[in-house]
């Protein structure tokens, strides 16, 4: 599973690994398994691991691979590498470390959702969309587990897979200027949570009480790669209690 | 050591070497848009690698030094004076208190560092002191300077110390600064340009484009647009397109990726880039060149110039041993006049 991995430098301080083609779990349990162990087995100049669907980017510093190089080939007849020689070779390694049907950790993390209402404007009209009460979109969106495949876009913003498709909803075709923080949304076959306020075109159906970005905190977000999710209803009442 | 703002320039704000580590939870990284100018400006007041300096971009801003401070400004001249005499860029200055430091527009080039010995004294978060703008976090308050902002330095650092009282034996009364006999060396800084020449090396999805696209990157001439910034630079020039079309799946990108989307004019993502991107990555300009290209402006014209990832990595070491030898002349020279 780890000896099709594609190693190519991207420019002269980092490097993607290519694990697959597609988004799928398969892939994103190797991804997950390479993250972790660079992250406990860093190797000198690694600067940071970048988890992404189908590959991992390794950012590192050329001068520090390259000075710690030579200072251990002093006196030797070996031939000096390029940084991105030795960064591949590492990378190799840690490949070669990993071990076929591993499991990597992974949270279940619940995530309150007030549904519809202020919160949800577009609820009514994602049920429209696809022949169902407003009932029905909450049972089948908090009905499932989600993979957060990666984090980006936003600090904390979780691309999730797993949403059934029939609670599919194309964007607005005008973007909305504000989405509140928390605010969770449909977009095509995709579900979603906004960790910060930001323009938007995602069909809103509910808010989370939950900051998902916490600047102040280690790690700074809530979910991280590789975490599962599990969105709950809660009631008006619940979500104002929450955010006391 | 206190600094007022009086006038806050056009988009002025505190930067360090970025915020990394973090971009695995969707972080930007941010930090100085030109790396060189920003590291040379703290080693010339003593600073370690990790403190902030303040990035003043275009107009530069008007402070008052209520005590006198040991600075130093580097990149692009933004016509600081100190009363009729004007600062000089690449050396250690040292101010006496009150005085107050006007700073133009750009003639050529866009950005700025100004360094104090000691750092600015701003919380960090996350570890950086570089402001994340979109987020509100970082720097000073998350935000660029206003009018009436004071800023605080650090405690200077043994080789700060060493450096002001060298300036400060030769120092004549009266004086609107002092400053050192000697600058860093032409060779060492950056080939700034008007229309700079960039280096780049093969981007992941290179061979996707057709083979005239290939060409007019390494030839034609892209002019910077208005709609660049600290988040990446628009490019307009001859259209680069696929051989056919690609869905893609949004993988990383690091600073100085060229991304194409489907206008087929080219962007070069800069030091507030988004962590991942999903638009084919035609190139990746070299990281010795990236200081170059922070300091293009609007209406700049860009040539490319394909170099293998050998010399890309050469260029990378030599900017980085040069910096080194840099830092540890700085220390001997000042030690021993000390």
């Amino acid at each position: 599973m780890f000896k099709h991995a594609q190693l190519s430098p991207m420019g002269d301080r980092a490097m993607i690994v290519r694990l697959g083609e597609g988004v799928d779990p398969q892939t994103h349990r190797s991804v997950k398994l390479l993250t972790d162990y660079l992250a406990e087995h860093p190797f000198d100049g690694l600067i940071e691991t970048i988890p992404a669907f189908n590959s991992v980017t390794i950012e590192y510093d050329p001068l520090t691979i390259y000075q710690q190089e030579s200072q251990r080939l002093k006196g030797r007849e070996e031939q000096l590498q390029l940084p991105l020689e030795i960064v591949e070779r590492r990378l190799r390694e840690a490949l070669g470390a990993l071990r076929e049907g591993q499991e990597p950790q992974s949270r279940l993390v619940r995530i309150p959702v007030c549904y519809g209402g202020e919160f949800g404007e577009d609820l009514a009209h994602v049920a429209e969309l696809n022949g169902l009460t407003p009932e029905e979109v909450i049972a089948i969106h908090s009905g499932r587990e989600y993979l957060v495949y990666m984090i980006g876009f936003a600090p904390g913003f979780p691309y999730l897979g797993g949403m059934d498709s029939r609670i599919a909803a194309p964007r607005r075709s005008t973007p909305r200027l504000s989405i509140p923080p928390g605010t969770v949304g449909i977009a095509g076959e995709q579900t979603g949570i906004y960790p910060i306020g930001t323009p938007g075109g995602w069909q809103l159906i509910g808010r989370s009480p939950l900051a998902l970005f916490l600047p102040e905190q280690e790690p700074p977000t809530l979910l991280q790669a590789g975490d599962r999710i599990r969105f709950e209803p809660i009631t008006r009442e619940e979500y104002d209690q929450w955010r006391e | 050591m206190t600094i007022q703002v009086d006038k806050p320039g056009l988009l002025t704000l505190l930067q360090d070497a970025g915020r990394y580590g973090y971009q695995k939870y969707g972080v930007i990284v941010s930090g100085a848009m030109d790396s060189f100018a920003h590291r040379t400006a703290n080693l010339l007041v003593g600073n370690g690698p990790a403190e902030a300096t303040m990035e003043m971009t275009v107009i530069g801003p008007t402070l008052t030094f209520e005590e006198a401070a040991l600075i130093a400004v580097c990149g692009s001249n933004l016509n600081p004076r100190i009363g009729s005499e004007p600062l000089p860029l690449w050396r250690p200055v040292w101010v006496p208190a009150g005085t107050t430091l006007v700073c133009g527009s750009s003639r050529q080039g866009c950005r700025s560092y100004l360094a104090v010995a000691g750092g600015f004294d701003v919380p960090a978060v996350m570890g950086s002191y570089a402001t994340y703008l979109r987020a509100g976090i970082g720097g000073y308050a998350g935000r660029a300077l206003r009018p009436g902002d004071r800023l605080r330095a650090g405690r200077p650092t043994r080789a700060g110390e060493f450096i002001k009282a060298r300036i400060r034996r030769g120092a004549v009364a009266g004086a609107a600064f002092d400053t050192v006999n000697w600058s860093v060396s032409r060779e060492l800084i950056p080939a700034y340009a008007e229309s700079p020449e960039i280096r780049i090396t093969e981007g992941s999805q290179y061979a996707l484009f057709d083979e005239a696209s290939r060409e007019a990157l390494g030839t034609a001439v892209y002019r910077v647009q208005p709609a660049s910034d600290r988040m990446g630079y628009r490019l307009a020039g001859e259209r680069l397109q696929l051989i056919e079309p690609l869905e893609m799946v949004s993988e990383p990108v690091t600073f100085g990726t060229v991304q194409v989307p489907p206008d087929g004019q080219p962007i070069v993502l800069m030091a507030d880039r988004q962590t991942t991107g999903g638009y084919p990555k035609i190139a990746q300009v070299i990281s010795a060149d990236l200081p170059l290209l922070a300091q293009a402006h609007v209406g700049s014209e860009i040539r490319f110039r394909m170099v293998s990832l050998q010399e890309a990595q050469e260029k990378a070491l030599l900017v980085g041993l040069s910096l080194q030898v840099m830092e540890k002349s700085i220390q001997m020279y000042f030690s021993q006049g000390g």
